[in-house]
């Protein structure tokens, strides 16, 4: 494979938080841990208490879902979420807010949002919104490079990154437009599929990042399936970190005050971290 | 558009699949790769000489095309205005209009050589003709659906096992045809290697509205030569049925560069555009991103999708489209809309005066028919698109009347 966009690496763009996050876990000899959880779910008292925990726990990068009422890529577990926040009224407004009030008490931690392109279209200034509210990145998932332009225009005037996927499906000329284009990072969906649904193989995987990674200086971190420390560091072997998110949700699923959530939340990131800190 | 349209050069869409700011391709990453293969293969397949053999064949000794062309006499003498042509896609095998995309989509399936394919519907029609020619070429087949339309359409969700297939009722959001078509997808992300999905309407991700359009396009090449033939002339104004738009765009598009014919879209209104209860977009939609295009949609201030409603499940979806967006937005065509009520009087009106029952969703645009006919000249010619039969409404409509079938 000869992905040749080394060069393109985009240098002297001002520092920022996702910048900075990766720099000092490359300075440490770690891999990045990036949780995930869907804003408002099961209640708008959960994500802010939710946030830190995950922080608490060992989380780096964290990945919050705007619920949208058709969240397409998602499999039964993250749909449910979206439901149950939908269900509580949550807009990409409160979303915005949540960022905010978790900014007021940690100020280095990245915050990326993750959602479907519907939601930002229905915000006119959400770029200035989010960045105004701390927001660093953007995921979108039915938001393919080719149709992202704009966005992703928009969002850099803000100091926010579009962050693109990249699939096994992906070809690898395509990828290395994609790469060409990149921001923040790249996030590698491990598997076909939905989210939190099949199993991981992780070998398979790891030939494609390694390829990947070779041909860019942007960090590449890999997402779906991953459930447990043992993927996660299997994983994390050829990536600069792993995204958790579905088994997180049904920790927040399961019921209980926030308080008893943020504990199982802060318990599953421990053991992840713990796991991908292992390695080598 | 590369260049405007100045009514005899359409060429719609662009290379990447844009109908001026409409369509496009929106999904998630790991569909692009199958998204570029259908394009190219379909690229490739249009013009071949053995796949129009192919296609051909089957439209015309599996279907039953051409569909006749038919004057609506006692329907025009009622209204006492413009006459009233038909073009009886009732009358194509399976009941209605879609089954020219699933014999199209089917054989490109085939010579992909992916061995299964699925499909969302809500009436159940694009279902069946999926189900139909799944049996037929000897593929495995799965059917998403929404489980309010598996309740209100109970009779072609049997036709659908009959011939082997799987209805899997889909339970999320709504549980309509928009919540089908979300699980569709997730389906073929999951299995893209072997699976073909064959989306049934003009809609989705590039390619499939331009393809969708061009399978569905036999309609009006046929209505529009039948009417020369018949009248010596083009009908005044074209007329369909628009949910998301495969029968409308079908017949409209081989007119697009006559520009004396006016094209009526007809959407469900359901209790009326007022009362927010519909599905009609392009009356009271805002632009949006839902099913891997851009085009209007129903959705709320936060961009979250509104439920729709309407008495007909195969337009009860909150999209439409992206050409159809288009060709509003350029004037070429006119999107009116037609209330539950005004759907079933036009229902009753084509079952006594002509001995035809109607699907629900093609009684919208005899709806149209019935409101504006008496308004044009008698010199006038509507051609209706008679997109679908109504067997598979029966349950429904013996409802309303409050009977109870066995």
């Amino acid at each position: 494979m000869s992905l040749g966009v080394k060069e393109e690496a985009s240098e002297g763009a001002p520092d920022t938080r996702i910048k900075h996050t990766f720099a000092r876990l490359k300075g440490q000899g770690r891999k990045a841990l990036i949780s995930f959880i869907t804003a408002g779910d099961p209640g708008p008292e959960f994500t802010v208490p939710g946030l830190h925990a995950m922080v608490a726990g060992g989380a780096d990068l964290l990945e919050l879902g705007i619920p949208f009422s058709d969240p397409e890529a998602e499999g039964p577990t993250i749909q449910a979420a979206n439901e149950r926040a939908l269900a509580k009224g949550i807009t990409l407004k409160k979303v915005l807010a949540m960022v905010a009030e978790f900014r007021q008490q940690d100020t280095q931690t990245p915050v990326i949002l993750m959602g479907y392109l519907n939601s930002i279209l229905a915000m006119a200034d959400f770029a200035e919104q989010a960045s105004k509210a701390g927001v660093d990145g953007l995921i979108m998932v039915n938001l393919p490079p080719e149709e992202g332009h704009e966005l992703q225009t928009q969002l850099a005037a803000n100091g926010i990154d579009l962050i693109y996927l990249i699939a096994p499906t992906t070809t690898d000329a395509r990828a290395t437009e994609i790469m060409r284009n990149a921001s923040g990072f790249i996030y590698y969906v491990s598997l076909k599929g939905v989210t939190g649904t099949g199993s991981v193989l992780a070998d398979e995987v790891g030939v494609r990042t390694s390829g990947l990674r070779a041909a860019t200086q942007i960090p590449l971190c890999v997402g779906f399936g991953i459930r447990d420390a043992q993927t996660a560091s299997a994983l994390s072997q050829h990536s600069d970190g792993v995204v958790v998110g579905s088994v997180l949700v049904e920790k927040l699923a399961a019921g209980g005050d926030p308080a008893t959530a943020c504990h199982a939340l802060k318990d599953t990131i421990e053991s992840i971290r713990h796991g991908l800190d292992q390695q080598d | 558009m590369s260049e405007a349209f100045d009514g005899n050069n359409y060429a719609q869409p662009t290379q990447d699949g844009h109908f001026g700011e409409f369509g496009g391709r929106f999904v998630a990453e790991t569909l692009t790769h199958a998204l570029d293969g259908l394009a190219t293969l379909y690229n490739d397949m249009k013009n071949d000489p053995e796949f129009r053999r192919e296609l051909h064949h089957d439209l015309t000794h599996y279907v039953g095309r051409p569909t006749p062309l038919y004057f609506a006499q006692r329907m025009t003498a009622e209204l006492g205005g413009a006459a009233v042509y038909l073009k009886r896609e009732d009358l194509n095998h399976t009941g209605a209009h879609k089954v020219c995309n699933t014999i199209g989509q089917a054989l490109l399936a085939k010579r992909m050589g992916k061995p299964r394919v699925i499909a969302e519907t809500g009436a159940g029609q694009h279902g069946v003709a999926t189900a139909t020619v799944a049996a037929r070429l000897g593929l495995a087949c799965d059917i998403y659906m929404g489980e309010e339309d598996v309740r209100r359409q109970s009779l072609n969700v049997y036709r659908m096992k009959l011939m082997g297939a799987r209805v899997i009722p889909v339970s999320s959001g709504s549980k309509t045809l928009k919540d089908a078509m979300n699980e569709a997808m997730r389906d073929w992300v999951t299995n893209v290697d072997d699976t073909h999905y064959i989306i049934g309407t003009v809609a989705g991700p590039h390619p499939y509205p331009m393809l969708v359009r061009d399978f569905a396009s036999i309609i009006g090449q046929e209505a529009r030569a039948q009417m020369l033939e018949q009248e010596g002339r083009l009908p005044n104004v074209v007329v369909a049925c628009v949910g998301g738009g495969s029968n409308a765009m079908g017949i409209f598009h081989p007119f697009i560069n006559d520009t004396d014919v006016d094209l009526v879209g007809v959407e469900a209104g359901g209790h009326g555009i007022a009362s927010g209860a519909h599905a009609a977009p392009l009356n009271d939609g805002k632009v949006g991103v839902l099913h891997g295009n851009r085009s209007y949609l129903m959705s709320d201030d936060d961009g979250q999708i509104m439920e729709t409603h309407s008495i007909s499940a195969g337009l009860d979806y909150p999209g439409v489209g992206p050409e159809h967006a288009f060709l509003k937005d350029i004037g070429r065509a006119t999107y009116s809309s037609a209330t539950d009520d005004e759907a079933m009087q036009a229902f009753r009106m084509l079952n006594q005066r002509e001995g035809i029952l109607p699907a629900l969703e093609t009684s919208h645009a005899l709806a149209w028919v019935v409101a504006n006919a008496p308004l044009m000249s008698k010199d006038d010619i509507i051609l209706v698109n008679l997109s679908g039969r109504g067997d598979k409404d029966i349950l429904t409509v013996a409802d309303i009347d409050g009977i109870t079938l066995t």
